[in-house]
Parts: structure tokens; C-alpha cells; sequence
């Protein structure tokens, strides 16, 4: 097996704190505070660049952020921005990880990632599903889990664990409008 | 299958045409759980699918942001639930991680050994279920006896075959009962021959050859950008595996190869996984001779769960403590981890927020077969509908843990 995604993959010449210099040198204008955490590097990102910057991090020839493991939402409730979109990158080749947050406000709309990873039409739809954050440009913007008609978000803070009342479930909270 | 909707007939020169809408489960044997899928169908060529999940959706997420850390451990087992002990691994991994303590020695060997065992316990059922799509029956039923050895190896340990909640954060939850080390060498003397067995039935036979080679090819570069990981990323060539190339646990000092395939296609995503089963015995066998003796928990009376019971029968202070423990739990530091392992089916990654309490913030479940079933969509758009079946066997989905 010799292929272009692991030929060179003993060759990373950087290790985590050239990465966070490249970042702080490079990136200082798109991505704020770099700073390693318990596990990768983490930064900021404004979300209205969130698809530049990961096309930018994607096609990097020191970085080649190739992988998208993981996309998630987080909800902050009660406090502003409400909502926090998280991005797990994964340099394949040479074996970076990188994650990226965006503030996210409700009713704010965040540029899908489809475009830089196909794999994000599925997270980004599993996060409009369960938190209602919806993505700017996404092909197929669906609920994924639950059915086209279900009332609410299940992951925000403020729905209940038991869902609502209703013919279906007699445990639930009493709706929240009455 | 139920009814068939016909979308569009044209009478052309070459004949009738007729655009039709197929429903493919939940309900279908061949689609390994409840799996649906829509297919647009010209003839017999697929020309749009939507794949449709969801029927198994238990809310593990939400849930899990109501439970304490130790009581997330038995919903971690019912995402893939035929490798629960690498779910458990993963899980506890990243509370480690968030709590900056390591599991003693003894613990990670036997938590590395059941993972390699649900390894093996997970790749055995696809090594019978795809053949068995395909209309080879037999290898079913003896992939189905050599998976009771593994499962009477889980129940020895940890008194349940399938829900077996063995680890704990910061160890596992007893050490292994005696006689469980012979049990598990005669499964290693055993088990390779067995595996010749099924190769003799299937690996060359004509119709699983005509059925699966060059059938749902993925090449290398849309593998990674669709995001598969584990086997089906290794069968289109990328040698990627997070055992060698981010070891966690002991597997940095354990011998064994990562299996690899050029093609891409339903037969090498198959093979991979047996091959694979062949190297999970070779990690058990070294975890079996080099596994050393001393404690299997942290020593941390302020984590490890259960207290010893003796201890808790013996002294009024300890019992306190235990039920501190199991109805409070322990509090977890501010912060956030993300640890991704290579679990039977691919990446299985945990992505944990903690605010300071007993129950976290946040969990993200990063399922590899949820990411890995979205290329079904990539791949049925090229071929014919009885290809469809096998492409949905070699990307080995378990439904449970697509749904979360």
C-alpha cells in the first residue's frame, strides 16, 4: 500500500507546536487564539468564514487537513451566542488534528462545509435535526434522525428530556405553549 | 419491498422504459436493522437513491446529558451492539482524557484484549452476513458458532454476552475469573483454522467473486472525502489505521500489521475484515503472555466504581462512599476531550464537554457507521439493484449505532 494520502507520512516535519506557530503566523486573521487543549489545537473561527477557512486549511500544502472526522453543534442556552458549531479536522497524511469553533446566534445561518468534505451533508443535517442550526448552501437540508413534521429540537437545552405531551407520549411535559 | 411506484412509461425504438420508485426496507432482511431506502430504478439500473434512517434513534445524546459518567458506560454498549467493549473503550478513553489519569497497566491489557475480542465478534457476523445476502448460506451458520466461543468469553468475564458495561473510567470492573486465560488460548489455537474454513467456503467461490469484485468501487480519494474510516477506508487503499498511528492504550507495544486493499470494491472491503480477524488474534495472544499482574483500577477511591466490596460490607464510611458514588457520581474537571479509536467498523470518536459536574455538558457520538453508510448513496447510483445488496453488506452499517 503506497498511496499519496500515507506516502510521506513519516515525513511530518512539524510537531504540534509548529503547527500552532504555522497557525499563529498564517491563519492569525481567520483563526483566533490557536492553543493546544487536552487533546488538539482549538480555535475560533467567525462563522461567516467557517468555508473559506477549512477550504484554505484543505488545500495547505503543510497542513492538508483532508479529513473531516466529526461536525457538531453544542447549545450555550441561556447564554448569547446561543449556539456553538464544532468542526474535528484530520490531516490523514500528516496526522494533524485540528478543531475549529464558530459562535453561532439563533436564526443565524452557517456556510456548509459539503463543498470543501462531502461527508458534512450528513453531520451538518444530524445538527439542523437536533439543534435547528440551519446551513447556508447545503444541497439537502433535512431532518436525518427524526420525521419531517417533529415540532423542536431534542438536543437543545431547553427541550424537555421527556419530550412534550402529546397522544404518543403521555410522560411528557405539558406543551410549553399552553 | 412493498409496492412499486411507477413514475414514468416510455415506448421508445429499444422498447418499453419505465421509471419506478422502490421501497427497500425497514423491514428487509438484507438490510441488516432498519434500514430504508428509496431507489429510483430504470429497468433494473439504479438511477436515484435516498437513504432514509432514523427508525432506531434512541436519543443516546440527549440522555447521556442526563446521566451521571459512570451510568453513560451501558448506553455506550447499545450503539454497535456486537462490539460493545471497544463502544466502553472509546467512551471511558475520553473521560480519561478529560480527567488526566490513565488506567493501571493489567486494565488496559484486558480492555485491549475484549476490544480485539468485539473486533473479532463484529467482523465474524459481516463474514457470514455478506455471503449470506448474496444467497451463501452456510457460512452463516459457522461464522454463528465461532461467535458463541466469543460470547461465552464476554459472559465469563463480565457476566453478560452482549451488554457487558466491562469498562469503567479509570479501569475495568473486576479482574478476569480464573480459567479465562486457558478459554481464551484454546479460542486462539482454534479460531485461525476456522477462519480457513470460511475463505475454503466463499473467498474463491464463483458466484461471491461475480457478485462482489469491481462491485461499489470507492477509490482512494473519495473514500477520504466521504470520510469512511476502518475497514472500508483501508480496502480502497489509504493505510490509515488509529491503532498504529495514534495508539492509545498498549498498542504501541503489540505486533501487528494493518490490512490493506488497493480495489475498493464489496469483495476487498470483505476481505480486509477477515484478514483483520487473523491480526485481532495475533493482539491476543501477545496481550495473553505479557498481561501483568496488579490492580485493575485507578487508585482513586474518588472514581474507581465499584469500591471493593468487602470494604463496603465492612465499614459504615465506605458504604457512604459507594453510595456516594453511584447516586452522585464523580465531578470531571471543566474542559473538553475528543478521543477517536479504532473500533470494528471505523473511527469511533467521543467528543465530551464537561461544566465541572457529575454529568456532562455535551456528548458527541462520532459513529462510523453512520458516516460510513452515507457513501451507500455514492455508490448505488453507479450500479444495478441486486448490486445494491452487497454494497450495503461490505459497508457493514449497524443500525444501532447509525441511529444513536
Amino acid at each position: 500500500m503506497g498511496h499519496a494520502f500515507c506516502a510521506d507520512r513519516k515525513v511530518r516535519d512539524m510537531d504540534i507546536a509548529q503547527l500552532l506557530a504555522k497557525l499563529h503566523a498564517d491563519y492569525a486573521d481567520s483563526i483566533e487564539q490557536p492553543e493546544m487543549g487536552l487533546d488538539m489545537p482549538s480555535g475560533r473561527v467567525d462563522v461567516t468564514r467557517i468555508d473559506a477557512v477549512c477550504r484554505l486549511l484543505k488545500e495547505d500544502p503543510d497542513l492538508r487537513f483532508d479529513f473531516l472526522t466529526d461536525l457538531c453543534g453544542v447549545d450555550h442556552h441561556p447564554a448569547t451566542p446561543r449556539f456553538e458549531v464544532v468542526y474535528h479536522l484530520h490531516s490523514l497524511s500528516l496526522r494533524y488534528r485540528l478543531r475549529l469553533k464558530c459562535r453561532v446566534d439563533t436564526d443565524q445561518e452557517v456556510p456548509t462545509v459539503t463543498s470543501v468534505w462531502s461527508t458534512a451533508n450528513w453531520h451538518e443535517r444530524e445538527t439542523y435535526d437536533m439543534y435547528g442550526i440551519r446551513f447556508h448552501g447545503h444541497p439537502d437540508l433535512r431532518r436525518i434522525y427524526l420525521w419531517d413534521e417533529f415540532d423542536g429540537f431534542p438536543l437543545r437545552k431547553d427541550y424537555p428530556l421527556r419530550g412534550y405531551q402529546d397522544d404518543y407520549n403521555p410522560f411528557g411535559e405539558p406543551p410549553a405553549t399552553s | 419491498m412493498t409496492e412499486i411506484n411507477v413514475l414514468q412509461e416510455t415506448t421508445s425504438d429499444d422498447g418499453l422504459s419505465r421509471e419506478m420508485l422502490l421501497n427497500l426496507g425497514p423491514q428487509h432482511p438484507s438490510t441488516h436493522g432498519v434500514l430504508r431506502v428509496v431507489l429510483k430504478l430504470d429497468g433494473e439500473r439504479i438511477t436515484g437513491v435516498d437513504t432514509i434512517i432514523g427508525y432506531l434513534h434512541r436519543g443516546t445524546e440527549k440522555l447521556a446529558e442526563d446521566f451521571t459518567y459512570t451510568q453513560v458506560i451501558p448506553l455506550t454498549d447499545r450503539l454497535d451492539y456486537l462490539c460493545q467493549p471497544s463502544n466502553n473503550l472509546a467512551y471511558a478513553l475520553s473521560v480519561e482524557r478529560l480527567l488526566g489519569i490513565e488506567a493501571p497497566p493489567r486494565a488496559q491489557y484486558i480492555r485491549v484484549m475484549m476490544a480485539e475480542l468485539a473486533r473479532i465478534s463484529g467482523h465474524l457476523l459481516i463474514t457470514g452476513a455478506l455471503p449470506m445476502d448474496l444467497g451463501a448460506m452456510t457460512v452463516l451458520l459457522y461464522v454463528m458458532r465461532e461467535r458463541e466461543m466469543v460470547m461465552d468469553l464476554f459472559e465469563m468475564a463480565t457476566g453478560a454476552r452482549m451488554h457487558s458495561s466491562y469498562c469503567r473510567v479509570g479501569g475495568i470492573r473486576q479482574d478476569l475469573p480464573d480459567g479465562f486465560v486457558e478459554r481464551a488460548r484454546d479460542f486462539c489455537d482454534v479460531f485461525p483454522k476456522r477462519i480457513k474454513d470460511y475463505e475454503q467456503l466463499v473467498a474463491k467461490n464463483r458466484v461471491f467473486l461475480k457478485r462482489t469484485v469491481g462491485v461499489g468501487v470507492i477509490n482512494a480519494a473519495e473514500a477520504v472525502d466521504l470520510g469512511l474510516s476502518g475497514p472500508n477506508l483501508r480496502a480502497s487503499g489509504v493505510d490509515w489505521d488509529l491503532r498504529r498511528d495514534e495508539p492509545y492504550e498498549i498498542y504501541q507495544e503489540l505486533n501487528f500489521e494493518v490490512i490493506g486493499r488497493e480495489g475498493g470494491d464489496c469483495y476487498d472491503r470483505w476481505w480486509c475484515r477477515v484478514e483483520e480477524m487473523r491480526q485481532s488474534v495475533r493482539i491476543i495472544e501477545q496481550c495473553l503472555d505479557q498481561m501483568p499482574d496488579g490492580p485493575t483500577q485507578v487508585d482513586d477511591p474518588g472514581i474507581a466504581f465499584p469500591p471493593p466490596k468487602v470494604k463496603v460490607q465492612e465499614s459504615m464510611e465506605a458504604l457512604i462512599h459507594h453510595f456516594q458514588l453511584a447516586a452522585y457520581g464523580f465531578k470531571v474537571p471543566r474542559g473538553e476531550a475528543y478521543v477517536g479509536t479504532e473500533a470494528p467498523k471505523g473511527e469511533l470518536g467521543f467528543y465530551l464537554i464537561s461544566d465541572g459536574t457529575e454529568k456532562p455538558f455535551r456528548v458527541k457520538i462520532r459513529a462510523p457507521s453512520f458516516v460510513n453508510l452515507q457513501a451507500l448513496g455514492m455508490l448505488v447510483n453507479r450500479g444495478y439493484l441486486a448490486d445494491m445488496i452487497a454494497m450495503i453488506g461490505s459497508l457493514d452499517p449497524v443500525m444501532a449505532e447509525v441511529d444513536k
